[in-house]
């Protein structure tokens, strides 16, 4: 952590280093998180709430998989598509991982436009980001809708394999394609306010910052489900 | 290192002195001169590292993938994926959501806590095991 010998308390106090600066952070009995807006504070302490809401989902799908004592549907068939009469596995679901990877880097592109004070930049990156994650929901809405009616999976039981199967599934994805939705609609708000002018009155992009962490958290749990989930 | 420990009590001393501090980027209540040092102070990196951030994502996807699509079994599969996984989540955490810039007390308040997991995933492990073996005695190998 070199970065952190350099900087600085807000009045000009030279901060200790390394693991004596967590030390004097929290006795300093003024505020923990110094030169961290408050915004970017709370939104980090709810993505760890969230944290755990998603660990939790994942880590009953654990159990379930493991306790079944029918096999578990194999996700590399299910979720293949046929491409020119040859199945190919997971096609759909790598490519809606690129489109989430992809959204995720405009989105940090925005932060840092954000920064310096390039509206335009910084709106057009919000907005394709946006793009990138409805693309990611649509994709999701053809893959339920392909797994429901052609492949019969109900959240309780489907003809492949352990009738588990399907209520981890919609669960989680089900969940995460929530967030995606939500995070569409949120950045598509801040996107706006960043084109009318709204942050440069104030003078202070921090909100591109926070919004962006809820994004590539967004991103972060699909890490997580595309290993744990897809490809296990 | 050295000098900083003697000085930290000259520094403690010199903290609480200080005036209650105005959060520096509170928008509403930042004058000028303060949100100008914010900017200065806020994220700012080259484009550069975000584009190499977003092209090791892209890699280690289409790795993870390949693990897929080769039928690569067993425990070198596991290690495989679990390690793509983390590289990717290590990235993201620390570049993209800018975890490594920011003050050691943001960074232990966030990374800590999830580590009370490995307990959770432990717990629950042992208690499947045991589930699944009272299946296989009781119940038979399936319906």
């Amino acid at each position: 952590m070199t970065a952190t010998t350099s900087t600085e308390t807000a009045h000009g106090v030279p901060a200790a280093a390394g693991l004596r600066s967590l030390a004097a952070d929290w006795s300093s009995d003024q505020e923990v998180f110094k030169q961290v807006h408050w915004g970017k504070a709370m939104m980090w302490i709810f993505l760890l709430s969230d944290t755990f809401v998603f660990s939790c989902f994942l880590t009953s799908y654990m159990t379930v998989r493991a306790t079944t004592t029918v096999p578990w549907p194999n996700p590399s068939e299910v979720f293949g598509l046929e491409i020119g009469g040859q199945s190919v596995p997971l096609l759909l679901i790598a490519i809606m991982t690129f489109v989430l990877i992809s959204s995720s880097g405009t989105m940090a592109m925005a932060v840092n436009f954000g920064y310096r004070r390039d509206r335009l930049k910084t709106t057009l990156l919000m907005l394709a980001t946006a793009a990138f994650g409805a693309t990611f929901v649509s994709m999701q809405a053809f893959e339920w809708t392909k797994l429901i009616v052609q492949e019969g999976v109900r959240p309780w039981g489907n003809p492949m394999g352990a009738a588990q199967f399907g209520s981890c599934f919609f669960m989680i994805t089900g969940f995460h394609g929530l967030h995606v939705s939500i995070g569409v609609i949120y950045l598509s708000i801040i996107a706006s306010k960043v084109a009318r002018g709204h942050y440069e009155r104030k003078g202070n992009y921090e909100v591109v910052e926070i919004a962006g962490l809820y994004w590539h958290f967004v991103d972060l749990v699909w890490v997580f489900i595309f290993a744990l989930f897809y490809l296990w | 290192m050295a000098a900083d420990i003697d000085n930290v009590e000259e520094r403690v001393t010199q903290q609480a002195a200080q005036p209650v501090p105005q959060p520096a980027s509170l928008p509403e209540t930042a004058p000028a001169r303060v949100s100008a040092k914010t900017a200065k102070v806020g994220q700012q990196h080259p484009i550069k590292i975000y584009l190499q951030v977003w092209g090791y994502l892209f890699v280690l996807s289409t790795m993870s993938y390949l693990v897929d699509y080769f039928h690569v079994e067993g425990m070198l599969r596991w290690g495989l994926i679990v390690t793509f996984m983390f590289l990717k989540a290590g990235l993201i955490v620390a570049i993209f959501m800018h975890m490594f810039w920011e003050r050691l007390a943001l960074i232990y308040a966030i990374l800590v806590p999830p580590l009370c997991l490995g307990t959770l995933i432990l717990l629950m492990a042992i208690e499947s095991d045991y589930t699944f073996w009272t299946r296989i005695i009781f119940f038979g190998k399936g319906p």
